[in-house]
């Protein structure tokens, strides 16, 4: 499943870098991408863990920028 | 300017004026270096007291050596070797850096966003004559809507009242307005400007044209091309071999300085360590290289080029074959009459006259074209017995005289003796009482501006034109030298296209890139096979936008040029800036590590040199001029 996250106060081009980079390497996740210029998290995860997933990605983001928050609908 | 920064900026200034006061009083009075020592915690506090927090927070999340680290313990030698005042100041402007640079990220941001901002607000549903403003999304196939003047048309829809101009710029780049009325079909995202329409809905929100192309839009920041994939790539070697070398730097010349008698000489080699580190966040790079691609796109998709991704643009700057689809892409993609050419002393106006009155009860394409050359509206009394002949043309009496109009084959079956007309379109013939009148003939003409993007494409450098039509030999020649393409391929069945695409690929040289232009209704699979697809006249056709990897709103060849253009200014600005930052960093590093640049010049090659390099990727966003 391939879902989009706004994110908020994102505002350092090599934090969403290594936010990027960190997502990738969770388990459970196909491809994660974290658009400085549209402040998006897109994430495509396996769709029977997603929201479990979801938490890690926001646990590995809090520790990447705590500034940065994503916004989850 | 965002609630953070401006508490940030008021912090900044706050900070500022501590520190003015602070170094005017020490200035002026002698104080022991405790006092001044504390007073100067004050504006230190103030100004970088989140600074602080946040190298504490990375530390304890294995977040060493980011940029918040490094700024407190440059800070912290300064104290340590009692300049006090430099501590302060030297946090005060990696601050402004900061604040500045994080503004002109968030306005170009902007800027280009509002570029692509074609997002409707609300529908004025009517519900049994009464009117509710609502979501676009909430709005259900079929209703009806009201689009009053100066609001953004927030469905596909037609139009069942009222008739208005439309303004498409936001979607096309065009300027002059579309003038609609009941029955004509309306596409989301434009402006109604001058009257109030109403409308029959005929799609949902995400189906409809705005959210299609807000959601390319969107996705195209996440492809990523070759040059911003390889920064990524960059960083992530870069960060480590830098932090060795500080730490090199740190370690080993103080040994053979004479650091281990003397620790003055090692805190120097530790401070030219932290200079070093301060002087290497690769921020610069990873901010203005896809800000350079997101403006490009951004200030492409203002003239109705939409291009789905980095990686596009920069193929778009490496064009070599430019494969163009004939009907509908370089021509009209309707018949119209080229030529008028009567015979003996027939005027040219009677022989149009008769020609299409005697076609006038027939809805052929061709019959079709003819009248629409005639202008007036035939005079249907003065015809009787008209008749079509399958594969022929037309027979009829017109003021009681019998008129043939058809091909050559009519006339050679009537026995009447007829020039063969010339090759580059299909030719009516006429004759009137037995007699050869004239022939008029009808051809797909090119678009006005086929000729001249086609020059244009040479003179930025595209060495190949290629022309792919299904229609015969004779025409997709004329229309070629017409237009001055250099290869034709005619008479092909959709299969062939995607073959010839493919022979043309293989003969490529792998630097250099082909691109393919069609309406992108039945080349689908050209489209995909071509290193970059372009869809033209794609307003409204979501197969299209779906299939190519550039989409031109409009049906203009003359984009094409225009997109090559964009494209090669965005990667030279992405060059510039990667050559640019290195460039500075590079020769930061080597004074920082020979003891000659400070801590000044350190937070300048840090945030001095992103805040240049984001102005220039701002470039990329106005459309170049073209030559």
């Amino acid at each position: 499943m391939k879902k989009k996250f706004k994110l908020i106060d994102l505002d350092c081009a090599n934090c969403a870098a290594k936010m990027e980079a960190a997502i990738q390497k969770l388990s459970g996740v196909n491809d994660a991408s974290v658009s400085f210029m549209t402040q998006k998290l897109t994430l495509d995860a396996d769709d029977a863990r997603f929201d479990e997933i979801l938490q890690e990605v926001v646990k590995v983001c809090a520790r990447v920028e705590p500034d940065c928050q994503i916004v989850l609908k | 300017m965002s609630a953070k920064q401006k508490k940030n900026l008021i912090r900044i200034l706050a900070g500022a004026g501590l520190y003015i006061i602070y170094a005017v009083t020490f200035h002026l009075i002698e104080a022991p270096w405790y006092a001044a020592l504390l007073a100067s915690l004050v504006p230190y506090a103030v100004v970088g007291y989140d600074v602080v927090i946040k190298a504490i927070r990375g530390i304890g999340h294995g977040q060493v050596f980011d940029e918040q680290f490094l700024m407190v313990l440059a800070t912290v030698g300064a104290y340590v070797v009692a300049e006090y005042s430099e501590a302060v100041a030297v946090m005060l402007f990696y601050q402004v850096g900061e604040w500045f640079q994080s503004y002109a990220v968030g306005r170009s941001r902007q800027s280009i966003a509002g570029l692509m901002d074609i997002y409707p607000e609300h529908a004025n549903l009517e519900v049994d004559g009464v009117l509710q403003e609502v979501e676009p999304d909430e709005v259900e196939v079929g209703s009806l809507i009201v689009v009053k003047p100066g609001e953004r048309i927030p469905l596909d829809g037609v139009v069942v009242e009222g008739s208005s101009q439309v303004d498409t710029s936001a979607l096309t780049g065009e300027s002059v307005p579309r003038v609609v009325r009941p029955g004509d079909t309306l596409i989301s995202g434009c402006i109604n400007s001058t009257d109030l329409l109403r409308v029959r809905t005929t799609k949902e929100f995400d189906d409809s044209t705005v959210a299609k192309i807000l959601e390319l839009v969107e996705n195209s920041a996440e492809k990523k091309g070759r040059v911003e994939s390889f920064i990524t790539r960059f960083a992530r070697y870069y960060t480590p071999i830098v932090v060795i070398a500080a730490l090199f730097l740190a370690v080993v010349p103080p040994f053979f300085t004479g650091g281990l008698r003397n620790p003055g000489i090692w805190l120097d080699w530790i401070q030219r360590a932290c200079i070093f580190l301060v002087i290497s966040c690769p921020c610069a790079l990873v901010i203005s290289v896809p800000m350079s691609f997101f403006g490009g796109i951004g200030g492409a998709s203002k003239n109705g080029i939409l291009v789905k991704g980095s990686t596009y643009m920069e193929l778009l700057a490496r064009l070599d074959t430019v494969v163009f689809d004939k009907t509908g892409t370089l021509t009209q993609g309707s018949f119209q009459v080229a030529e008028v050419s009567p015979a003996g002393d027939t005027s040219r106006e009677a022989l149009l006259e008769v020609a299409a009155l005697a076609e006038s009860c027939s809805n052929h394409p061709i019959a079709r074209s003819i009248q629409a050359a005639y202008g007036a509206q035939p005079d249907l009394t003065r015809i009787s017995g008209a008749e079509e002949q399958a594969g022929r043309g037309v027979q009829a009496q017109v003021d009681g005289k019998p008129v043939l109009a058809g091909n050559l084959l009519l006339m050679q079956e009537a026995g009447i003796q007829a020039p063969p007309a010339p090759a580059a379109g299909t030719a009516v013939y006429v004759a009137c009482e037995g007699r050869y009148w004239g022939y008029i003939l009808i051809a797909d003409r090119p678009k006005p501006d086929a000729k001249e993007a086609i020059a244009r494409l040479k003179a930025a450098g595209v060495s190949q034109t290629v022309m792919l039509t299904g229609d015969r030999a004779e025409v997709a020649q004329a229309v070629a030298q017409e237009l001055g393409i250099d290869q034709v391929y005619a008479q092909l069945l959709p299969a062939d296209k995607v073959e010839r695409v493919e022979g043309l690929l293989a003969a490529e040289p792998p630097q250099r890139k082909l691109a393919f232009v069609g309406d992108g209704i039945n080349d689908a699979p050209v489209l995909t096979r071509a290193d970059v697809g372009i869809a033209m006249g794609a307003l409204g056709s979501d197969a299209a936008i779906e299939a190519a990897d550039v989409v031109l709103m409009d049906d203009k060849p003359s984009k094409i040029p225009l997109a090559i253009a964009i494209a090669k200014k965005t990667v030279a600005i992405a060059h510039e800036n990667i050559v640019f930052a290195l460039a500075v960093k590079g020769v930061f590093l080597i004074m920082g590590a020979l003891g000659v640049a400070t801590m000044w010049e350190a937070v300048f090659a840090d945030v001095g040199v992103a805040v240049l390099a984001i102005l220039n990727a701002m470039r990329a966003m106005n459309t170049p001029k073209q030559s």
